[in-house]
């Protein structure tokens, strides 16, 4: 079986299984309500459904461009100074120390129910893995490389830009591939703990009034979008560094 | 003080083409001296060759003299007496290319290091004379060992530097492509004061006006031997090849 044949076919043994399932957990809807009839309660609610799910996507994607922008930002101001290297190092590792869910509650405290306190959850959650990829990748140029450019009498902030900053693209590429993996993250919890709006606050809305189709229908309207999120990122940020060898084994 | 042959040098050639003299130099690695008052010196617009085997300190001396040697005392100058920053072009064993710029940004990274206008008409002459004509829009990752070693060697004289530096440049290349290579670089750095290190007797025969044997802990160096004839040298001729056997002979016996 070729693999293209195998990936087409992912979706389908999935759909069975699941089916499967929904009939071993004894066909109680309450429990483990099967494809159909989540496809029914999809097609049942599919504007309102779109409508939550434009409010999540959009806390995701603000979250994203913020996130991946302030880490970025941060890991080229520590490459470039020991001193903000050293100021800011614990403050990166307090910001993962602390669980997200203990901070939600706080966040939407200061910053009310709507998109506020999402997008930043979602921040803080994307934060991290770009600055920490970003200024590993930073960290690790060639020292030849550096070498060469300082018999070219090339400028610290130069070496920065023009070496440092495009050797360490890869890296920042894994760090963002990992950020738009947990994005829906920040924004799902913030919801959860407090919001009006959004896919989070639908399935918690929905499970509350036993309507667990609906429930289900919204949790894979938010997977559909994160693998396709991701799949999005990931195209793009090869496109970044086509220069990136791939060493693993095909799989075309 | 104006020199009067700095007149009329060649356009793409540096005017004033120095020795280098180095004095005293040492070094200490892991307690013991790699080198203690060691005396080196290199001829203007001549190219001496360091001859030795692996971890005696020969590329650590050439980093000295370009610069890049952490711990070590002993500073190298020209020998007019200034400072060699800026004088020194460097050629690694690595190329040392950057993989997200082509043949010909690679050529001209010092240009774009130091944010000066990149003479490209050259760049892309040059990068023709050593062969890469048609590769000059490629990235390395598309180019064989010896074509991204000439990238390599173009990046070189495109600094136009009075001294290069080559450190063991050619020994990650099969023979026929290392004989070419050293020709051609013999042919493009003529007039500049060179150092070459490397382990191969062949080569520092074929391409130095005048070898050094570097030996021993701490490392000191042999006389000059000073081939017959300008290089570079025909690889098969007689001479030449009882000389590599002599030079091999005393590499040998340091060794055991």
């Amino acid at each position: 079986m070729n693999a293209r044949l195998a990936r087409l076919m992912t979706l389908p043994v999935l759909l069975v299984a699941w089916q499967f399932a929904a009939w071993a957990a004894g066909g109680h809807s309450y429990i483990l309500p099967g494809p159909v009839l989540v496809a029914d309660a999809w097609l049942a609610h599919w504007d309102t459904i779109l409508r939550q799910a434009g409010i999540t996507f959009l806390e995701i994607g603000i979250g994203l461009l913020l996130g991946a922008a302030l880490g970025t930002a941060s890991a080229l101001g520590m490459a470039a100074s020991p001193g903000l290297r050293r100021l800011m190092l614990p403050l990166l590792v307090a910001s993962q120390a602390i669980p997200v869910f203990a901070l939600a509650p706080i966040l939407v405290l200061w910053l009310g129910y709507g998109l506020a306190s999402k997008i930043t959850m979602a921040v803080i959650i994307i934060y991290f893995p770009v600055s920490a990829a970003f200024l590993d990748g930073l960290r690790r140029t060639d020292p030849g490389w550096l070498e060469l450019a300082r018999t070219m009498n090339a400028r610290p902030a130069t070496m920065l830009l023009r070496l440092r900053l495009p050797a360490a693209l890869p890296a920042l590429a894994s760090g963002l591939r990992v950020a738009t993996a947990v994005a829906p993250i920040g924004a799902v919890i913030g919801e959860w703990v407090g919001s009006s709006a959004g896919l989070g606050y639908m399935m918690l809305q929905a499970n509350a009034r036993m309507q667990i189709p609906l429930m289900f229908a919204a949790l894979l309207t938010l997977a559909v979008f994160a693998v396709a999120l991701y799949l999005a990122a990931d195209a793009a940020l090869r496109r970044l560094v086509p220069w990136q060898v791939e060493t693993l084994p095909s799989d075309a | 003080m104006i020199d009067p042959s700095s007149a009329s040098a060649p356009t793409f050639r540096p005017l004033a083409t120095p020795g280098i003299v180095l004095r005293g130099a040492r070094l200490v690695h892991e307690g013991l001296p790699l080198f203690d008052g060691l005396d080196f010196a290199l001829a203007a617009g001549r190219c001496t060759c360091l001859l030795g085997p692996s971890g005696v300190g020969k590329s650590t001396l050439l980093r000295l003299i370009a610069g890049l040697a952490v711990g070590a005392s002993g500073a190298a100058e020209g020998d007019d007496g200034r400072p060699l920053s800026g004088r020194i072009a460097l050629m690694a064993q690595q190329d040392l290319l950057l993989p997200w710029l082509s043949a010909l940004d690679n050529a001209l990274l010092g240009y774009r290091l130091r944010h000066e206008v990149a003479p490209r008409t050259e760049a892309v002459a040059l990068l023709a004379r050593l062969g890469l004509g048609a590769a000059s829009h490629l990235r390395p990752a598309a180019l064989s060992g010896g074509m991204r070693q000439r990238v390599a060697l173009a990046r070189t004289l495109m600094e136009n530097r009075p001294v290069v530096l080559m450190d063991e440049p050619f020994s990650g290349l099969d023979a026929i492509t290392r004989l070419r290579l050293q020709t051609l670089a013999a042919e493009e750095l003529r007039g500049c004061t060179v150092m070459l290190v490397t382990h191969d007797p062949l080569e520092a025969l074929r391409l130095g006006h005048r070898i050094f044997v570097m030996t021993g802990r701490p490392a000191g160096l042999s006389d000059p031997i000073e081939p017959p004839g300008a290089p570079p040298r025909d690889a098969a001729d007689p001479g030449l090849l009882r000389l590599q056997g002599e030079l091999l002979k005393r590499l040998a016996a340091e060794a055991a």
